[in-house]
């Protein structure tokens, strides 16, 4: 038993959180913001990381990191809350590689695991970069299905960081688990917008003073933070148990991604609200940055269809298992 | 990353399992605490003479010297087989490995043996009545006295106290000194004149819990652990014993009541009602995450000697479910689990001290946003 990233998973992450850092600053969003588009330069360095491929076994072009590598890619997007078609295009292909029929696989994945094509994601009323990709890879509870050259209508959402559409189209269905790998990996973005929020927040609190002393130093507020860790670590925990299972055990991803689902969409909520509010005045203002986090947990988890549907799933999953003893 | 046993894991594991088969522990006697304690007591004999009652200790103090993980699936394996935790388990836990840390030989050679075949008992006088989360305000004094010490004072929340023949007793040597530094350690006789107990009744109507009234206690030189007016450090390193080692016998149990739970739940067709469903989801992720977090605080205790910031998290995470799990039960369960004698009516109440002993939340959440997170000292 080794319940944490091996070195070569780490130095994904510290690669990614460097170059995050420089060329996808929150200060970029606001641009982006504005003009509706993606930085084309940043989107070219990822593909030049071979990131869109992380999870694209090697025959195909990809670099055959698994559901883990490519969790640890998306903790680091999450937490730069960068401005790219990585969750989408990654994450399709992850799905795709691991449930999609052999054809699927041959005639998708070069393509995105090189660049030259994207994929959107998410489900036919909220896809995420469906506008122009190649293929979609749209969820609907249990059920996956692939939509190639999707015809889209895009809409702006809370989030003018990300670009959504809805869908129409024919698809062709993925095989059973798709759904719960695709969840799987929009609760490791959410991992890191977590961490992100918290890690802001931490900073801010210590910095402003009130009433002589920094308000870090009120319990009303080093508890929130510590609660702000809680439901963070949670959703990393689980999160990483899902893409474990996905890589490892997959009897057990239906079950680990649930989990995964309710623990980041509750930590998301929580933890991005909390942020805003230790902000004070200042984490109300577009200046503050703190809102992008909490605009982009709110489409991650209406994409993930809230805790609820997934803890009634857990419920039922622990009643079975106990009457079965 | 690997979520499963490795291969000496599972041996390790399969051993204990095939010893826990074999030994028939009789039926818990139900009632009696003097009785239930002399059935913990024999099965810690039993435990002993399979050479199993302190797997982390070191094979020369009589343990198998296991490694971090084997011991947490040792607890595990004891709270799934339903057997009890042996009788001298801060003794244990607690007593042993402080005194293998901070001992002189003499007190090794004194100490350690009859603590593994429960022949000594142990208990921990730590807490005082105006000194619970501030520990380092206990006024409990030890008092010079010709080659020993004369020690008086009240200690509070002693478990085990009326079975015990030694106590971990945190005493003031200096009153002057500043309140950390005046403390002493010392290894106290509790078979004599000076110490009385006193049995401390709780909500749920029974005694786990003793009242010590300390008054003319003596101890000697040689009981006194880890030097004059180093009470503080040496109580330190049997505080972060306490934290590893139960962790996760409490985080099994936790998971046989919630599988009771939700067998009884799903028999009675309440499942079909989403509400339900949705709030035993909840309780079953929060039990899923609490083993999760301890596992991954475990890897980093193996790796780099110490938990990273998940670690300070688990007993929080563990009262608060627990408490959210036996809430629940009264609540789905009406008021069959409210009658006096139901197991659930006792679990609610017992759970209600779970987020006050051992830390309470409020000290916990001090702990994380001050160690953890590097947040300023709190108001």
């Amino acid at each position: 038993m080794r319940f944490e990233l091996s070195d070569d998973h780490r130095e994904i992450g510290r690669v990614a959180r460097e170059l995050l850092a420089v060329r996808a600053p929150m200060s970029a969003l606001h641009e982006v913001a504005v003009t509706g588009e993606y930085d084309g330069a940043l989107w070219g360095e990822m593909v030049s990381l071979g990131w869109p491929g992380i999870a694209i076994a090697e025959k195909h072009g990809g670099q055959g990191l698994g559901a883990i590598g490519l969790a640890v890619l998306l903790e680091e997007l999450g937490y730069a809350c960068a401005a790219a078609p990585l969750l989408s295009t990654a994450t399709a292909a992850a799905a795709i590689q691991a449930y999609g029929a052999e054809e699927h696989r041959a005639r998708w994945l070069p393509g995105l695991a090189a660049g030259e094509t994207t994929a959107g994601i998410g489900s036919r009323d909220l896809a995420a970069d469906a506008d122009g990709a190649a293929v979609a890879v749209l969820i609907d509870g249990d059920r996956a299905e692939l939509v190639p050259a999707p015809a889209t209508e895009p809409f702006r959402s809370i989030d003018p960081a990300r670009r959504f559409a809805t869908v129409r189209g024919d698809g062709e269905p993925l095989a059973a688990g798709a759904a719960d790998l695709v969840r799987a990996a929009i609760a490791a973005e959410l991992v890191g917008i977590c961490q992100r929020a918290l890690d802001m927040t931490v900073a801010y609190v210590k910095e402003r003073s009130q009433f002589g002393v920094p308000v870090g130093s009120f319990q009303a507020v080093s508890h929130r933070c510590a609660e702000m860790l809680l439901h963070t670590e949670s959703a990393r925990s689980a999160a990483y148990f899902a893409a474990w299972a996905a890589d490892a055990d997959r009897e057990r991803l239906r079950e680990a991604s649930a989990l995964a689902s309710a623990a980041a969409a509750e930590a998301g909520r929580l933890v991005t609200g909390s942020a805003i509010q230790a902000h004070g005045g200042i984490g109300f203002t577009w200046e503050a940055d703190v809102h992008w986090l909490y605009k982009r947990a709110q489409l991650d988890i209406a994409m993930l269809g809230g805790a609820r549907r997934h803890l009634i799933a857990l419920g039922r999953i622990a009643g079975e298992r106990a009457a079965a003893r | 990353m690997d979520l499963t046993f490795s291969e000496s894991e599972r041996a390790f594991r399969d051993e204990l399992r095939a010893w826990l088969d074999s030994y028939d522990p009789g039926s818990e006697p139900a009632g009696d605490e003097d009785a239930h304690y002399a059935w913990r007591r024999d099965f810690q004999r039993a435990l002993a003479d399979g050479g199993w009652a302190a797997v982390h200790w070191p094979v020369e103090y009589g343990g198998r010297g296991a490694t971090i993980m084997e011991s947490a699936i040792f607890f595990e394996e004891l709270a799934r087989a339903g057997a009890p935790l042996p009788a001298n388990v801060l003794g244990l836990l607690l007593a042993g490995p402080t005194i293998m840390s901070w001992g002189t030989a003499e007190q090794k050679d004194r100490f350690l043996a009859p603590i593994l075949t429960a022949e000594e008992i142990w208990c921990q006088g730590f807490s005082e009545p105006d000194a619970g989360s501030d520990l380092a305000s206990l006024k409990t004094r030890a008092i010079r006295d010709g080659n020993g010490w004369l020690i008086s004072g009240q200690k509070v929340w002693t478990s085990g106290a009326q079975y015990s023949k030694w106590c971990m007793l945190l005493a003031r040597t200096d009153p002057d000194a500043p309140k950390h530094k005046g403390l002493s350690y010392f290894l106290l006789d509790m078979e004599q004149e000076g110490v009385q107990v006193r049995p401390l009744r709780q909500i749920t109507g029974e005694s786990e819990f003793n009242e010590l009234f300390i008054d003319g206690a003596v101890a000697s030189d040689g009981q006194l652990l880890g030097g004059l007016g180093n009470g503080w450090k040496v109580a330190l390193t049997t505080l972060m014993n306490e934290r590893a080692g139960l962790a996760f016998f409490l985080q099994v149990r936790l998971r046989q009541l919630l599988d009771a739970l939700s067998a009884e739940v799903a028999a009675a067709g309440m499942l079909d009602d989403s509400g339900v469903a949705e709030r035993l989801g909840e309780v079953h992720l929060r039990a899923e995450v609490l083993r999760l977090t301890a596992y991954r605080g475990l890897t980093a205790t193996e790796k780099y000697g110490q938990p990273g910031p998940e670690g300070s998290l688990t007993k929080w995470m563990w009262s608060q479910t627990n408490q959210q799990l036996t809430e629940l039960a009264a609540q789905l369960l009406g008021s069959s689990a409210l009658r006096a004698a139901d197991r659930w009516a006792y679990e609610l109440l017992r759970a209600r001290g779970n987020s006050i002993e051992g830390g309470t939340t409020e000290v916990l959440k001090n702990i994380v946003a001050e160690r953890v997170l590097g947040l300023p000292r709190a108001h």
